[in-house]
């Protein structure tokens, strides 16, 4: 593997709240190579989106503030490039597609018009142009009477609709990475899978990159190459998906396979949650984030924070008895 | 959308008939009668016979129904409001004759609280919470919280004491000469307008602000838009629908502002007309008045829930 596409190192992103300031992003690193997938795994408040957010600058500034780290993106790093540079990229080099394809169009302007700016914008080609240009992009992510859909409003739209119409936008301007930050969270689940599969498609089609945000390990298995697990703001494991599903080395992780339903299983065996509260990222306790919740914690789990290390050259664990887990 | 503007035209017939009702009765109850101040005028004596004379010329003698009725069918049948008590001028043509005159002025105040409330709205939300912010607000309070016939009455004042200036009172009408015109109507357009631009900059301010934290202005931002871009073309539209309405519940306030601004800077539109009307009780013309405005509100606000479809795609008329 060369340079990859993306590197992002050291990437810290605070908020400041009426109880302090939050980390929601801490010290977290990943690279991510030329048409992989990457997905990053946690449940709400781990830090993921905003890990996402970070990445294009589209924190709201104040309250957020990324306080550290490189986003190198193709060589460039876009944590220092000026407003107008990180704007040439986004939608044109990274695309992003948003959890709630409900209210992330629109209301007032055409499906079509929404697609085509990106290409207008970045590609000055005319609205006219960039409009047929959009049609083709509906046909393309299978969108029903595409032609005559680009003059549709998003009200007029079911929920799968408006996200075919989202990844539709991301795609304009053949982005080198595509960022899906939980692209299926809203839809139906019948829905959700052919979203998912439409998304893996029409980026390898593209050869693009795609982070794929999500809280699901079983979107995580049929569609990443590879996975971060974040947990408390941190990466707490990282690793091929393969690897992780065979040989998760976390137990957040184990508790999270634990917690979903799978078809291997025994018919009437009982899924397991994992116990308590996600953490409160104001106050983090000084050891481990997860210890509170962990059966396996000790003593060390509670004083030391535990380094992200090797497992295996690809495998990373950030738990103190990684070498003792097996699932 | 057809049978929508018909069906709203018909439902203004019982509106309009239940405020004419208002309007013809409760003239009446004015006390001092149009009678006794003719009489007093015209230094005829005060004697019964005298009275029930000029009562019955004028038609007031008649039950009160029996007069709305006649009203009413001279307006159905001759399309007239009846005539002026003291001139005896047909009151249609007179409120014809200064219609425009008031909606000029009107529109001027409209378009003043317009241009100067949404951009400075805009501005307000984008730079929320900073000094421009603050003082922005500041005027809007202000500029609410000074009643224009105050105003008025000190632009027309101070500016002679100071510099021997003062607006012009000799009205000049716009097919005479427009830019004249426009410049005698400027000053009380904008203080006329000077509140209602108060209310829409704090109204376009708040819906900026909430149409700023939607999902799909982020959307916007992430296909690499540039503020203003994202601001004029996705937030604008959205944080409007609201200002809309304000601008037609506001129409009535303009009027009873243009009453007052006429008053005080002399301009002969449907406001003084009213003004002189109530002050001889002359009926025919006040009650005339209130149902040309009547019909002018009830008709603005439908163009107002007409426009909700230019700007709202989900609006559908049925």
């Amino acid at each position: 593997m060369g340079a990859p596409l993306l590197s992002v190192k050291n990437l810290s992103t605070e908020f400041r709240t009426e109880r302090g300031t939050v980390k929601a992003v801490d010290d977290v690193s990943f690279d991510l190579a030329a048409g992989e997938t990457l997905a990053i795994v946690g449940e709400s408040g781990s830090g993921k989106s905003i890990t996402a957010m970070s990445i294009l600058r589209l924190i709201p500034q104040p309250p957020g503030r990324i306080t550290s780290g490189e986003v190198v993106f193709d060589g460039q790093d876009l944590l220092k490039v000026d407003e107008s540079e990180i704007r040439a990229i986004r939608g044109n080099r990274i695309a992003m597609i948003f959890q709630e394809p409900m209210s992330s169009l629109n209301p007032s302007l055409t499906v079509g018009l929404q697609i085509a700016e990106p290409i207008n914008l970045h590609r000055k080609t005319p609205w006219a142009a960039a409009m047929d240009k959009a049609a083709e992009l509906l046909a393309r992510v299978r969108l029903p009477d595409a032609k005559s859909r680009v003059k549709s409003y998003p009200h007029q739209f079911s929920g799968g609709m408006r996200q075919r119409a989202m990844i539709a936008m991301a795609l304009a301007c053949q982005p080198q990475l595509i960022i899906a930050d939980e692209p299926t969270t809203a839809l139906d689940v019948t829905v959700q899978a052919q979203i998912l599969a439409l998304l893996k498609e029409v980026t390898r089609a593209a050869n693009s990159a795609l982070i794929l945000i999500t809280h699901d390990l079983g979107v995580v298995a049929r569609y990443a190459d590879r996975v971060c697990v974040m947990y408390g703001g941190r990466i707490v494991e990282a690793g091929p998906a393969r690897e992780i599903y065979a040989r998760p080395r976390h137990p957040y992780t184990i508790g999270l396979m634990a917690s979903i339903p799978r078809l291997d299983q025994e018919a009437g065996q009982r899924l397991v949650p994992i116990e308590g509260q996600p953490p409160n990222l104001a106050k983090l306790p000084p050891g481990c984030a997860f210890a509170p919740r962990c059966q396996r914690a000790a003593d060390i789990c509670r004083s030391e924070r535990p380094p992200l290390v090797q497992t295996t050259p690809e495998h990373l664990s950030a738990c103190h008895f990684h070498a003792q887990l097996s699932a | 959308m057809q049978a929508y503007i018909i069906r709203r035209v018909l439902a203004l017939i019982p509106t309009l008939i239940f405020a004419s009702l208002i309007v013809f009765i409760t003239v009446r109850l004015i006390p001092g009668d149009i009678i006794d101040l003719m009489l007093s005028s015209n230094d005829i004596g005060a004697d019964k016979k005298s009275r029930e004379q000029l009562e019955a010329a004028l038609g007031l003698n008649q039950p009160v129904v029996t007069q709305y009725f006649r009203w009413v069918g001279a307006i159905l049948f001759e399309g007239s409001l009846g005539k002026s008590l003291w001139q005896n001028t047909p009151v249609m043509e007179e409120i014809l004759h200064r219609l425009p005159i008031t909606f000029e002025l009107g529109i001027m105040a409209l378009i003043v609280a317009l241009v100067v409330g949404i951009p400075i709205g805009v501005y307000s939300a984008v730079a929320q919470d900073t000094i421009g912010d603050y003082v922005t607000r500041s005027f809007a309070i202000l500029a609410l919280a000074l009643p224009g016939f105050w105003v008025g009455t000190l632009v027309m004042v101070f500016p002679s004491i100071w510099w021997g200036w003062s607006p012009e009172v000799k009205f000049t009408p716009f097919s005479q000469d427009p830019l004249k015109n426009l410049a005698q109507m400027a000053i009380p357009a904008l203080i006329l307008g000077k509140a209602f631009s108060a209310v829409t900059m704090r109204l376009t301010r708040t819906m900026m602000l909430e149409v700023m934290r939607q999902d799909y202005i982020r959307t916007a931002l992430a296909k690499g838009l540039a503020p203003r871009t994202t601001i004029i073309r996705h937030a604008l539209r959205n944080a409007l629908i609201p200002v809309v309405t304000l601008v037609g519940l506001q129409a009535p306030v303009l009027f009873g502002g243009a009453v007052i601004m006429e008053q005080i800077f002399v301009i002969p539109g449907m406001g003084l007309l009213l003004l002189e009307a109530v002050g001889q009780r002359d009926y025919p013309i006040i009650t005339g008045v209130f149902l040309i405005v009547g019909v002018a509100v009830v008709f603005i606000n439908l163009l107002v829930d007409l426009s909700y479809g230019l700007l709202d795609p989900k609006v559908r008329y049925r």
